[in-house]
C-alpha cells in the first residue's frame, strides 16, 4: 500500500517537471522580490550596526534563504482540495481505496521535492551571486536546516489542507484561501522577522503556528539563534505538525458527514 | 458620445452579474485590503526600529504609499486584462471583439472593468490625507487639480505598460510569464527610488518607468529632499502620454499581425 502512496510522490514530481519552463520566471521574480526587501532593509539600517539581534549581513541571508524556503514549501493544495470539492469529483476520490488526504499530503511532497531541485536550489544560487548571502560554514547546520524545511513544507500544507477543506462548509472560500496566503506571508516571517514585531503582536506569534514555516528555521540558518537551541527548534514544529492533525481530523469528518455531490 | 454610451451600458451589465454574488464582492474587497494592509504593516513595523528610510520619514513614506495607491486602484478596475492572453487569445473572443465597430482595446478593458479596486484608490486618499495632516503641509486648492493630473498620468503609465505586455500574446500565444514579472517590478515604485542602486533607480526611472506612479508625483507636496525627486513630479503626465502612446502602438501593430488561434 505505501508503494502507491509513494507513486503519487513521482507522478507529482514528473507532471511538475512536465512544466518546468514556468518556473524559470519563477527564480526571477523571487529574485526581484528579494532584491525589493534586500535594498529596503540596507536602507532600514542605515548606521546601525544590529538591530534585534540581527547583523545586515544576517538580514541580507536571512531575506534570501526565506524567500527561498518560500518557493519551496508554497503550494495550491488549498485550491486543488477546494476544486474537488467544488466539481463534485471528490466523490470519485471518496470511494477509491486510499485516503484523500494522505494522497493530497503526497502530491504535496513530490512538488515539493521539484521545487527544491528545480527551484529553490537553482534560486539561491543565483541570488547568491546577485546580492552579499553568506551561507552557513558547518554542515551540522545545513543538515539540521533540511530537516526543518520538511517540516515547514509539512505544516504549510497543512494549512493548506484546512482552508481547502473549508470549502465543504462555505460554498466559495476563494476570499478565505487569498486571506490565508497573506496571513501566513506575513506572521510566517517572510517579510519582517518576527523579532521585529511590537511586544504583543511578537508573544501572540509564538502560541501559533506560522512562525514555525519560515521565521524559526531562517533564524538558525543565518545564525541568529545558535546551533545548541536548534533542536529545540526542531521540537517545536514537531509538536505543531502533530497538533495541527487535530484539527484536520476532526474537520475531515464532519466534512464527510455534510457532503452531498450535486449531480456530478 | 457613442464610447460614453458603450461605457455606461458596459457598467450597467457588470453592476447585473455581481450582484447576483454580493457576498463574493465583499469577500474580493476584504481581501484585496489585508494584501494592501501588509504592505502598510511592513512600513509601520519597520519604522518602530529606525526613524528614517533612506532620509524620509515614516509619515512620508506612508504618504507615498497611500499616493501610490490611488492610481494603482483606477488602473486595476480599467485595465485589469490579466487574462488577455487565456481568454481572448487561445479561446478564441478576439475574433468577436473584431467583428464590433467599437475600438478593439476599449472592449476588451471594459469586458474586464472591475469597480472594486477603486475601494483601494479610496483607502490610498484617505491614508494620504492624514499624512498630510501629520506633516503639516500646506494646502492651496489647485493641488487638487496637480494631484488629478499626476494621478492621470501614473494611471496612463501602469495602462500603457500592461497593454503593450498584453499585446504581446498577439505574437506568441504561449505564456511568457513576463506580466508576473513586472508585476513585481512594480512593487518598487513604492518605497523611495534613493534607497536602490544607481542600476535600478535608472530603469525605475526611464525604462520601465515605476517610479512615476508613486514616489516623483507624490514627492512634489513634501518637503524637498537632498537628491530632490520633485523636480522630476512634472514629467509625471508627459511620461504618462508617451508611455500609453507606445503602449497603444504595439497593441494596434499586435491587432493588425492578429490571426486568430484557428479554434
Amino acid at each position: 500500500m505505501m508503494s502507491a502512496y509513494l507513486d503519487f510522490i513521482r507522478i507529482r514530481f514528473l507532471t511538475m517537471l512536465a512544466y518546468r519552463v514556468n518556473y524559470y520566471s519563477g527564480i526571477v521574480i523571487y529574485a526581484i522580490n528579494i532584491g525589493a526587501y534586500y535594498f529596503l532593509w540596507k536602507a532600514i539600517f542605515g548606521s546601525a550596526e544590529t538591530l534585534q539581534g540581527f547583523t545586515l549581513a544576517q538580514m541580507t541571508t536571512y531575506i534570501a534563504v526565506s524567500w527561498m524556503a518560500r518557493a519551496f514549501y508554497f503550494n495550491n493544495l488549498d485550491r486543488e482540495i477546494a476544486n474537488d470539492i467544488r466539481d463534485g469529483s471528490i466523490a470519485m476520490q471518496l470511494i477509491r481505496p486510499y485516503s484523500y488526504l494522505f494522497v493530497k499530503m503526497m502530491q504535496g511532497l513530490g512538488e515539493g521535492l521539484f521545487r527544491l531541485i528545480l527551484f529553490m536550489g537553482p534560486g539561491l544560487f543565483i541570488v547568491c551571486l546577485l546580492f552579499p548571502v553568506k551561507l552557513p560554514k558547518d554542515p551540522s547546520v545545513w543538515i539540521i536546516y533540511f530537516i526543518m524545511l520538511m517540516f515547514s513544507l509539512f505544516i504549510n500544507s497543512q494549512l493548506n489542507i484546512l482552508t481547502g477543506l473549508a470549502a465543504f462548509f462555505v460554498e466559495n472560500n476563494e476570499g478565505m484561501m487569498r486571506m490565508k496566503r497573506v496571513l501566513v506571508d506575513l506572521f510566517s516571517g517572510v517579510l519582517i522577522p518576527i523579532a521585529f514585531f511590537p511586544g504583543w503582536l511578537k508573544s501572540t506569534m509564538e502560541w501559533l503556528p506560522f512562525q514555525a514555516i519560515t521565521y524559526l528555521p531562517s533564524a538558525v540558518f543565518t545564525g541568529r539563534t545558535p546551533m545548541s537551541e536548534a533542536w529545540g527548534v526542531l521540537g517545536l514544529q514537531a509538536l505543531w505538525f502533530f497538533i495541527l492533525l487535530v484539527p484536520i481530523m476532526f474537520t475531515w469528518r464532519a466534512a464527510r458527514k455534510r457532503l452531498f455531490v450535486q449531480g456530478g | 458620445m457613442l464610447y460614453a454610451v458603450l461605457f455606461w451600458e458596459y457598467i450597467k451589465n457588470y453592476a447585473k452579474t455581481r450582484l447576483t454574488y454580493r457576498a463574493d464582492f465583499w469577500v474580493e474587497v476584504l481581501s484585496d485590503m489585508m494584501f494592501q494592509g501588509m504592505n502598510l504593516i511592513f512600513i509601520l513595523v519597520v519604522f518602530q526600529h529606525t526613524p528614517s528610510l533612506g532620509g524620509w520619514t515614516e509619515s512620508e513614506v506612508v504618504f507615498v504609499y497611500g499616493f501610490f495607491m490611488i492610481p494603482y486602484g483606477i488602473f486595476s478596475t480599467f485595465f485589469g486584462m490579466w487574462n488577455f492572453s487565456e481568454r481572448y487569445i487561445v479561446k478564441g473572443e478576439m475574433d468577436r471583439i473584431l467583428t464590433r465597430p467599437a475600438h478593439n482595446l476599449f472592449q476588451v478593458l471594459l469586458e474586464n472593468v472591475d469597480p472594486p479596486s477603486l475601494i483601494g484608490s479610496v483607502v490610498g486618499a484617505i491614508i494620504m490625507a492624514v499624512c498630510w495632516n501629520d506633516l503639516g503641509l500646506a494646502f492651496h486648492w489647485y493641488y487638487v487639480l496637480i494631484m488629478l493630473l499626476f494621478v492621470l498620468g501614473a494611471v496612463l503609465v501602469y495602462a500603457g505598460i500592461y497593454t503593450a505586455l498584453s499585446a504581446i500574446s498577439f505574437f506568441s500565444d504561449a505564456p511568457t510569464g513576463i506580466v508576473p514579472l513586472i508585476y513585481n517590478v512594480q512593487n518598487y515604485g513604492r518605497y523611495p527610488v534613493n534607497i536602490y542602486n544607481k542600476t535600478i533607480r535608472f530603469v525605475l526611472t526611464w525604462l520601465l518607468p515605476f517610479a512615476f506612479v508613486g514616489v516623483i508625483p507624490a514627492s512634489y507636496f513634501l518637503e524637498k529632499k537632498a537628491d530632490d525627486l520633485s523636480q522630476l513630479a512634472w514629467f509625471t503626465p508627459v511620461m504618462g502620454i508617451i508611455v500609453f502612446s507606445l503602449g497603444l502602438a504595439v497593441w494596434n501593430y499586435g491587432v493588425k499581425r492578429y490571426r486568430g488561434a484557428g479554434s
